[in-house]
Order: C-alpha cells, then structure tokens, then sequence
C-alpha cells in the first residue's frame, strides 16, 4: 500500500514539474524561431543595411530594409512616454505614501489599478478620437495619425507601473531613516529629495526602465494613433511607425509564408524581443546591484 | 533668518501642491476617458447592437459573434492555462528544490511575463497556426493566448500557496499525510480565494489583448458564433480595432459602443476579484 502512494506521490510530482517545463519550452520555441526565421532573412539582406539603413520599405519596389526608420519611430514613442509616465508617476508614488491618508489611497489605487486594466486598443481609440483632435486644434499643422497622440496615451497607460512600483520601493525605506532627517530640522520636501529618493533610487530607476519597456513593446495604441509610415524622423506631430505596428501592419496583408517580406516580421520581432528582455532583465540587475538593505 | 525657514518652507508646500494635483490628474484622465467613451457610444448600445453581426452598414452593425468569440476564447483558455498554470506553482513552491533549475524557471516566467504581446503571436502564427496547422481557429487563439497569461497565472498562484502558513502543512504532516495529500488537503483549500483572484485578473488580461490575435489572423469577417474549437473567430477587442480602423466616423461609434461592452466585462471580473479577496480576508486569518 505504501508502495502505491509512493508511485502515485510521483506521478504527481512528475506532472506538475511538466507544468513548470511550459514555460521553458515557451521561451525556447520563441527563440528558437525568431532565431531560424531571422537567420533566412540575413541571407538575403545583410545586416549592416538592416541596422544602419535609414530607410524601410519592404513592401515596395525597390525594396529596402534599414530598420532605424521603425527603431526612430519606437523610441519617439518611448520618449514621449516616458515625458509623462515619469513625472505623473513619481510624483504620484510620492503622493500616496507620504502625503495621501488611508482613505485617499482606498480612492487612488483602485482608479491606478483601472487604468493600468484599460485594454490598449481602448487607449488607440481614445488618442484617435479625443486627444489628436486637441492636438489638432492647438497645432494645426499635426498630422491625423501622429506620435505625439500615440506617445501620451501609452504614457497614461505606463504611469500605474511607475506608480505603484515607485510607491513600493519608497514605502521599503525605514521609518526610522525619514525620522532622522525630521529631527534634523527638515522640511518634507528635504526629507522626500535628499532621504527617500537616494535611499529608494535602485527602485525608482527599476521601475523607469521596465515601464518604458513596456512602452517599447506596446502595439495596439501606436497601430492606431500613430500612423503605418515608416520615417526616420524626430517631430512628433508626424505620422510614423514602430516596430511593434510595422508587425500588425504585414500579419494584416496578404504576405506569403516564406517570403522576404514575411521574414521581415521575425527579423523586426528579434530586435523587439532583445531589446525588451534586455530592459528587463537590466531593470532586474540595478534593483539588485544598487539596492540598499535595511534591517 | 526667518526669511530662509519661510523660503524652504514655502517650498516644501509648493511640491505638496504639485503631487497632489498629479496624483488626482489620473482620476480626471480616466473621468475624461470613460466619458467620451460614454459620449460616443452610449446612444450605441442597445439589443440590435449585442444581437446583430458585423456589417458594413453601420446602423445595422452588431457584435454578437465577438461576444461569443470571446466567451469561447475565454473558456478555452481558463481550461488550458489555469490547471497547467496552478500546477507548475505547486511544483515552485511545494515540491522545487532551491537549486539553479529552479532558480532559472523562476526568472524564466518573470522575464516571460515582460516580453510583448506580439512577440506571442508571432510565437502562435508559426507554431499553432502554420506547424500544427490549426489555422486561424479559436484553438489557435486560445493556445496563443494561454501561453501568453501563464506567467500571470503561475506568479500569482506562488503568492497565494505562499501565503499558507507552514504550521498548516506542518499539521498535515504530522499526522501522516503524504506531500500530495497536504496540498490537497490543506494548502490549496487555503490557497484557493488567492489563486481565485489571480486567475480573474489574469482572465480579464486575455479578454483585452488585440495584437497577438491579429498576428495569428483573426482579423476576418466572422457574421457567425463559432460553434466547435476549429471554427474561425472574431472577439470584442479584434471587432473593436476592426471599426477603429475605418475612417468613417459611425464606425468610431460603434467602437465606442464596442468599448462599452468590453469595459462592463472588465468591471464585472474586476469586481468578482476585489469581492472575492476581500470575503477570503476576512474567513482567513493566520
């Protein structure tokens, strides 16, 4: 009878550590294909025209394939973002756990947490049919789909991750390091810039960087709002493209399988995933590196 | 003298000043957000909208077949991802050694849970899709998008078997259970109300993602509700991109409306999820 449980206590075991393998074999089958698919896509184009070309037209005649026009178009994105996220976000974190009372957060944090659900192809049609026409009316001269429309609605989309990851790293401070710097004789803001935010900075740049790496990463808003051209530029009130809606733009034709074209989307899809994991997994290694332990 | 205390002062108060009015900035956003939202599609939402099929003609325009789309889906992916998804944090938290495999799956799903929407469909359209040949089906969907809530599921399904005290097991134990027979018995009853809500919110997770659908081509015309697992499929929000992308502007309304059915889904989970904690915070209490 004991033998019996033995084996069934295994079996179990073995099964649920097959469960955890999913995750494994699911990096590895999103690397392994990036990997192949890309390796095709070089044989054709060689990687100094992909990297440092400053033009992308794959789907034109004659075709080129310089990614930096899509690269520049993200990173409008990113900034833009990151130009709101940032300071609503730190600001706001800043807020909740020095200023806010108990029944301020109870009110704050579930809106957070809402805006945080919203699902992204809301936020497109937001920054299409609410803030492009404030743009428009302002800056008359912004195009309907541009990246500034796209860059503030993905930033309002981030601000609840730099919130609420900056509002856990000020609330690991000790209290008893804060008190010092009131029985010093200093004012709240004092205390906030030079005791809270030294002594949490591992966590507050943490919290910067895997934001906007989810702002790299982000695809529904900017396919809406921030328009399909490809251009190597720096104004914001263009139309542009990221990698993420380049992606959506070629799934959405009728590109054959195994064409040059739609090896495209696997070469663009490795720099997305390298760059993102990169962000992370450097967002990982400065909230470790740099972190202050307190007892 | 004085004049410096009053200037650092002042200052003081003019940052409070300022983090107050960003903080409250984001309800006004999401005040402003739902009622435009409201403002276009209010008028929208009505029988023959929940029960017509996509059409070109925008008045008679429904979205019948994205509501069933996504009542399937999400079926489908609660039964695939959530049993995988609770397994592999047994194993993490119950039954892993602490050696470097169990270290590396760990940062395995972290990373994992940070990589881009997309980059999971592209993983579906050539694995599920094209290898398997499922074609562009609500299994395809489905599986697509269970990988892609399986690092929400398992991360927060470790919080909850953690948060079960070890006395508990310790009790199970002493008295003769197996390993198996504890968790059974003891640690995933107490664990359930946690793992419960994890699941939800990684369940209205799947209900608004768009891209990794469109990637593996479930951007069609779909004026049926799918009736078997290989049938094609459309969902709220693939059927709400589809009519933001048009540029006449009673499609936007639609969208709108559109807007407003997924947004009263995604309450309605949010809401089960904060009832269902804070009923299991007050019937447990270690």
């Amino acid at each position: 009878m004991f033998r019996q449980i033995n084996l069934k206590e295994k079996g179990i075991e073995i099964f649920l550590s097959l469960s955890a393998f999913v995750s494994i074999l699911t990096t590895m089958g999103i690397i392994t294909i990036l990997f192949a698919e890309s390796f095709q896509f070089f044989k054709n184009v060689s990687p100094v025209e992909f990297f440092f070309g400053t033009q992308w037209e794959p789907l034109l005649v004659p075709k080129s394939f310089g990614i930096l026009p899509l690269l520049s178009g993200t990173l409008i994105i990113v900034a833009g973002s990151a130009l709101i996220s940032i300071p609503f976000g730190v600001l706001t974190a800043i807020y909740l756990s020095q200023f806010a009372s108990e029944k301020t957060r109870n009110i704050i944090k579930p809106v957070l947490e809402i805006l945080a659900g919203i699902p992204t192809v809301v936020y497109g049609f937001f920054a299409l049919s609410f803030i492009t026409p404030i743009l428009r009316s302002i800056l008359p001269f912004t195009e309907v789909f541009n990246a500034a429309s796209a860059s503030i609605v993905v930033g309002i989309m981030i601000l609840p991750m730099v919130a609420s990851l900056c509002d856990d790293a000020l609330r690991s401070v000790p209290r008893s390091l804060k008190e010092g710097g009131y029985a010093l004789g200093s004012t709240d803001f004092e205390v906030i810039k030079g005791v809270l935010i030294p002594s949490s900075f591992s966590g507050i740049m943490a919290s910067f960087i895997l934001a906007l790496s989810r702002a790299f990463g982000e695809t529904m808003a900017v396919t809406i709002a921030a328009g399909a051209t490809p251009k190597l530029t720096i104004n914001p009130l263009e139309s542009i493209q990221t990698m993420t809606s380049y992606i959506v733009q070629v799934s959405l034709g009728d590109t054959p399988q195994g064409g040059i074209e739609y090896q495209t989307i696997f070469a663009v899809g490795i720099v997305l995933f390298g760059v993102t994991l990169l962000m992370n997994i450097f967002a990982n290694w400065v909230m470790n590196r740099y972190r202050e332990v307190y007892e | 003298m004085n004049d410096i205390l009053s200037r650092r002062k002042l200052k003081a108060e003019i940052f409070r000043i300022i983090a107050t009015i960003s903080t409250w900035s984001s309800i006004i956003i999401l005040i402003i957000l739902l009622g435009n939202i409201a403002w276009d599609g209010l008028s929208k939402v009505n029988w023959t909208f929940l029960n017509n099929f996509p059409s070109r003609f925008p008045h008679k325009a429904g979205i019948k077949a994205a509501i069933w789309g996504s009542i399937w889906m999400l079926a489908l992916v609660a039964i695939i991802a959530v049993p995988i998804g609770v397994s592999a944090a047994i194993y993490l938290e119950e039954y892993a050694k602490k050696n470097k495999l169990s270290r590396f799956i760990e940062i395995n799903i972290a990373n994992l849970a940070g990589v881009p929407s997309i980059i999971y469909g592209i993983l579906g359209l050539t694995i599920f899709v094209r290898f398997f040949q499922l074609d562009r089906s609500l299994l395809a969907g489905s599986l697509t998008m269970s990988l892609l809530i399986l690092p929400v599921i398992i991360m927060a399904a470790r919080e909850a078997i953690k948060a079960v005290p070890k006395s508990i097991r310790l009790g199970a134990f002493a008295v003769g259970a197996t390993r198996w027979q504890t968790i059974q018995s003891h640690v995933l009853p107490a664990a359930t109300p946690g793992i419960f809500t994890g699941v939800i919110l990684a369940m209205s997770r799947a209900i608004g993602e768009t891209a990794p659908l469109i990637m593996i081509g479930a951007l069609t015309y779909v004026a049926f509700v799918p009736e078997n697992i290989n049938d094609p499929f459309t969902t709220l929000p693939i059927q709400i991109y589809n009519w933001v992308s048009r540029p006449q502007v009673e499609f936007h309304h639609l969208a709108a409306a559109g807007i407003i059915v997924l947004l009263v889904v995604l309450l309605t989970m949010n809401a089960a999820a904060i009832l269902i904690r804070n009923r299991s915070l007050k019937k447990y209490k270690w």
